[in-house]
């Protein structure tokens, strides 16, 4: 298994050669597995990462942790698996992102040992569990809390207009029209990255068409992606965006310098749909704002006459850490899995961060944290969603993802009719 | 060849480092790559062989010829913009007064800082609700939209990379100015020549190789603009920047169609290598001849 086609490692050289990736974190690769000790490789997450370091140093096997920016993290173990360097265990988002390496016989089967620990397997919520099972096999386990994607506000802008957060879409629209009178950008929309105006088409052709819709694209349906909820919920993408929901400038906005998330703390936005880890980046950049309070949150809205369940929720349901099957350590590696990432130190350690961890029955807990109002809103609504469906461009397959959050951004510039993004989606099936 | 003539040239040895490193770092990529634009390879795994599907594809590909007239345009606006200017100030910051010393060491600044950091800088200098676009559009009523806007994102690029390299050319052509002898412009003095038609008829003449050189630079390098690209607007809004070393970045590394980015890379090596052919070709410059004929 170990044997390497020599096209591959050439290939593997050589484009690692051409990332310049030469900063190898200072880690010997396979002499790190080969002494007995498990590497596990990771995004970079300054709450997330110290307890999971924390996991390997109780944990009878000695391991080690090596983390990696975000944006790098994909590029940079796509190109190790399956070369000697690569990790004995792996962060990855499941769904279409997993199943490419498990395609390429990458990935460790999992769904025995779950079988051979039922409390390991009934701990977790199903609903988040599952986005890691391929074909009916189970590839990876939850290593951190629920991501799902909520409508953030501004309470002082709330209260300065006179108004209620939003409980259906219709209640939205006439919100736009209100805060667009007020001189207020009625939603935050951060449209310079199209992964964020992804998250409106998600929610809608939930709403309008329900689960299904997507699963049908999943499991590659043909004609899926032109199902008529699709094309609605791209219509009403492209309505809220002549409504002036978003204002007049939202495709020069940028989320990841904080920029989105500062015009809704400082009051000039009065919404904003993002996944929850918004909380983290609100303390971290707007402290203020999180202090006194202003910091809002509910569920996205319900669709009058939707055929979508109004509880069912869209975003990551967790990231999780699956095992190389290359690797010569899969036993102390499905062993660390098993033993840490159900336990109670290691959802505690969750707790502590603010994070809400996929597993059964821990309101209490939730309840003692120091945003307790919000997790525990957190926690609800994912524990009472009927479906959890998980970002699109982590669901399907890479080149679809990267094809339609091209097109998403032309639909929402007004360039590319609902139509025509749908037959361009149909010939990447 | 008589043996003391083959005595006295240096033996291939000597250049035997050079030529490894450029076969190992130079050749060697551009023959793999070359080779996997002729695979489908996701990365992981080993790659599929799939013979003249990548090459197919490329001519009905929209973003690659879109993504050519948009590397066509910036080359052009670069090039438009950076060398009048990096013209007028190198042959300024070249004169003896105290004060262009320190003013042309300011402006050499951008030259210490990164792309990636010149690129944020500017990202969040025309971030639309708290950069200078929502200033001036406060005071004028016009759009902050700038980086969102198909037409604007693609000057405001051309803005960035000319506050980027502008101090990198006026270097080259201060030092050149300095190498023109002062007896040209006494000589041109005396018969009564203005400081304009100075500049015009030494200076500039002065500066042909410089100007090419420059020029050659400047061409190459447009199809290297990539970092400052990604950074600022990602190609978008939509596809309106998205040049062609972006989109097989895209192909690459996001859509991990890594068989098809390498057959756009393979077509990005032959365009550069063409440019430049073509401007050490046109100009003359192969030549090399003496810009000294006055001295």
């Amino acid at each position: 298994m170990r044997r390497i086609s020599r096209p591959h490692a050439i290939g593997s050289a050589f484009v690692a050669l051409a990332l310049g990736l030469t900063t190898a974190c200072g880690t010997s690769g396979p002499g790190a597995s080969d002494d007995g000790g498990i590497e596990v490789w990771m995004v970079e997450d300054a709450t997330v990462n110290p307890v999971v370091e924390s996991a390997l140093d109780a944990h009878e096997t000695s391991g080690e942790l090596v983390t990696y920016v975000n944006d790098s993290y994909k590029q940079r173990i796509q190109v190790a698996l399956g070369s000697p360097n690569a990790p004995d265990i792996f962060f990855n988002w499941g769904g279409g992102n997993l199943a490419q390496y498990v395609d390429e016989g990458q990935v460790v089967d999992l769904t025995d040992t779950l079988e051979a620990n039922p409390e390991v397997r009934d701990a977790f919520l199903p609903s988040v569990l599952d986005v890691a099972q391929i074909d009916g096999r189970y590839y990876g386990l939850p290593m951190q809390g629920v991501l799902p994607v909520v409508l953030f506000y501004n309470k002082q802008v709330f209260e300065d207009a006179g108004v209620e957060p939003p409980a259906t879409y219709e209640d939205l629209l006439d919100l736009v029209d209100t805060f667009k009178e007020e001189g207020v950008t009625p939603v935050v929309l951060p449209g310079s990255q199209a992964w964020t105006e992804l998250m409106w088409l998600e929610y809608l052709v939930d709403r309008v068409g329900g689960a299904d819709v997507f699963q049908a694209i999943v499991d590659g349906e043909e004609g899926a992606w032109s199902d008529p909820a699709m094309i609605e919920a791209l219509e009403m993408c492209q309505e809220l965006v002549e409504r002036g929901a978003f204002g007049d400038n939202y495709s020069s906005l940028t989320y990841d310098n904080a920029s989105a998330s500062t015009v809704l703390a400082s009051g000039k936005g009065a919404m904003f749909l993002m996944g929850t880890w918004e909380l983290s980046n609100q303390i971290e950049n707007n402290p203020e704002f999180v202090e006194n309070g202003d910091l809002g949150f509910t569920a996205f809205p319900a669709l009058e006459g939707g055929e979508g369940d109004p509880a069912a929720i869209v975003g990551n349901p967790s990231n999780y850490f699956s095992v190389n099957s290359d690797s010569a350590n899969t036993e102390e590696a499905i062993d660390f899995l098993v033993d840490t990432l159900a336990s109670d130190s290691y959802v505690e350690d969750l707790v502590d961060i603010g994070h809400v961890p996929a597993v059964a029955g821990i309101e209490d807990q939730l309840a003692e944290t120091d945003h307790a109002e919000f997790t525990t809103f957190t926690y609800e609504l994912v524990s009472e969603a009927p479906s959890f469906t998980q970002s699109w461009d982590q669901a399907i397959d890479p080149a679809a993802a990267e094809t339609m959050l091209t097109n998403l951004q032309l639909v929402f510039l007004g360039d590319m009719t609902p139509e025509e993004f749908a037959e361009a989606m149909e010939a990447t099936q | 060849m008589t043996s003391a003539t083959r005595a006295q040239r240096p033996g291939v040895f000597w250049a035997a480092p050079a030529l490894l490193f450029f076969g190992l770092f130079g050749l060697a990529p551009i023959v793999i790559v070359a080779g996997l634009s002729f695979t489908s390879w996701n990365g992981l795994g080993s790659p599929e062989w799939t013979g003249l599907t990548n090459w197919r594809t490329l001519p009905s590909d929209t973003h690659v010829g879109s993504g050519l007239l948009i590397t066509l345009a910036l080359t052009v606006l670069t090039w438009a913009t950076q060398t009048p200017l990096a013209l007028a100030f190198g042959a300024w910051a070249a004169g003896p007064q105290r004060v262009r010393a320190v003013v042309s060491t300011v402006f050499f600044l951008p030259l210490l800082l990164s792309t990636a950091a010149i690129a944020l800088i500017w990202q969040a200098l025309l971030d639309p609700t708290f950069g200078v676009p929502a200033q001036w559009a406060e005071l004028t009523g016009t759009s902050a939209n700038v980086l969102g806007h198909p037409r604007l994102a693609l000057y405001a690029i051309v803005f960035v990379l000319l506050w980027q390299f502008l101090p990198f050319h006026m270097l080259l052509y201060q030092a050149a100015a300095k190498q023109i002898p002062a007896s040209l412009y006494e000589a041109a003095e005396i018969d009564g020549a203005g400081p304009l038609q100075r500049f015009w008829r030494i200076t500039v003449p002065q500066l042909r190789h410089t100007i090419i050189a420059s020029s050659v630079l400047i061409l190459v390098g447009s199809m290297t603009y990539f970092e400052t690209v990604l950074l600022l607007t990602g190609g978008g809004p939509g596809t309106a920047t998205r040049i062609l070393p972006l989109h097989m970045y895209l192909q690459g590394f996001s859509a991990f169609e890594m068989g098809y980015a390498s057959a756009i890379a393979v077509l990005l090596v032959a365009i550069g290598t063409g440019l430049s052919l073509l401007v050490v070709r046109v100009s003359g410059y192969a030549q090399m001849t003496s810009q000294r004929e006055g001295a």
